[in-house]
């Protein structure tokens, strides 16, 4: 009986949708913001890619939200998970009694072997680049973090990530944000305002620091996953 | 007559895509579907949002040597449907997560059954009486066991 009752309710809420889809300026976006960063974002940032100056110069503050709601997100699924470690020093942690999965075959292995330098080159190019080329620090963390959780899934008795390393990249990262952004606050007057000589426009070391932001951002997130991906490996809940 | 272009199938599909979403919010009673339906109402949303900012022969929004004076699509949606993404993935991993404990805990995924242990816990650490009748009928899974 729900379900038809929500299925009439879908079909209104999609005819409603529909018909003010009509009516919609597809085509024209009447919105003008776009347009003046459009026109001075080369001016002002140095960025070939205009996404990138939003994301990093006009809108950098709410960039830095968004890593923390990461961040905050990463941090409750491990205490989620962990849940026994709450009232415990480090120290008086029982581990959890892992089920021993198998190595996978040697195909999986080898194919992961030879895949993992690429992926890594192809993250740091992602992440470089993201100033020039659509990409970025979030899309090549995010495959810095499966080249290393992907040996995780095929070697599961070998640790190939220690968490300690993971966390200390995090917190590296989002501290060089914030400094970044403080050293633009102090010398420029605007939180995360644009720094540093821009350079010679499209080539690869321009638009100042707005690449070492994206590093940061790159490395923040990689590691940030690559944490969430391994908590959510784990076999057994401890409880 | 309605005239169809691309632009308009692309919104016919992204509105499609969220109310699929959303009416698979509405109509699963598991937790992991519904965790699915709400990332597929999420995507749609997010073709929505990117949609929202194209331009009639709009390019990328990126200057490369021989586009200066081409129409460039707003970039500011883009950015934005950058931001949700990323929320988004952390949103599923958290949600992901308190499914495993709910898991754990109750050993079932199905919403109802959840909710009507979940009551009894509350009146049990409360101390007062479980909701409804004593003679009402047992909680029965779909798979016909008295739970």
């Amino acid at each position: 009986m729900t379900k038809y009752a929500s299925l009439l309710f879908i079909s209104g809420l999609a005819f409603f949708l529909m018909v003010i889809t009509g009516f919609l300026p597809i085509g024209n976006s009447p919105m003008l913001v776009g347009n003046a960063i459009l026109d001075s974002a080369k001016d002002q940032v140095g960025a070939a890619n205009v996404v990138t100056s939003v994301v990093l110069a006009y809108r950098g503050l709410d960039t830095l939200g968004e890593l923390s709601i990461l961040f905050a997100a990463a941090s409750v699924v491990g205490l989620v998970l962990t849940k026994s470690s709450f009232n415990k020093s480090p120290k008086e942690i029982e581990k959890p009694a892992r089920i021993e999965s198998e190595d996978s075959g040697f195909v999986a292995i080898n194919a992961i072997d030879l895949i993992f330098p690429l992926l890594l080159v192809v993250g740091m190019y992602i992440i470089t680049h993201g100033h020039l080329t659509p990409g970025g620090g979030f899309q090549g963390g995010v495959i810095l973090a499966i080249a290393f959780s992907m040996r995780n899934i095929v070697r599961p008795k070998q640790k190939s990530v220690d968490h300690g390393v993971v966390t200390f990249i995090e917190a590296f990262a989002g501290l060089s944000f914030i400094v970044i952004g403080l050293v633009a606050l102090f010398s420029q007057g605007n939180f995360l305002q644009p720094m540093l000589d821009q350079g010679q426009f499209g080539s690869l070391w321009s638009a100042g620091t707005i690449p070492l932001l994206y590093l940061a951002v790159g490395l923040k997130v990689g590691a940030e996953l690559a944490g969430l991906i391994l908590a959510l490996n784990t076999d057994e809940v401890n409880d | 007559m309605m005239n169809v272009t691309i632009e308009g199938l692309l919104y016919f599909g992204a509105i499609s895509l969220s109310l699929i979403g959303l009416f698979g919010l509405l109509a699963s009673n598991n937790v992991f579907r519904m965790l699915l339906a709400l990332v597929m109402f999420e995507a749609g949303a997010n073709l929505i949002l990117v949609l929202s900012g194209f331009r009639e022969n709009g390019i990328a929004p990126i200057f490369l040597g021989d586009n200066a004076g081409a129409v460039m699509n707003d970039p500011v949606p883009q950015a934005l449907v950058l931001t949700a993404i990323v929320i988004g993935v952390g949103i599923q991993a958290l949600a992901l997560a308190l499914i495993f404990r709910v898991k754990k805990h109750y050993g079932t995924l199905d919403m109802g059954i959840i909710r009507s242990k979940l009551e009894v816990e509350i009146a049990d650490q409360a101390g007062v009486a479980a909701p409804g009748s004593n003679q009402a009928p047992e909680v029965v899974d779909v798979t016909g066991e008295a739970k």
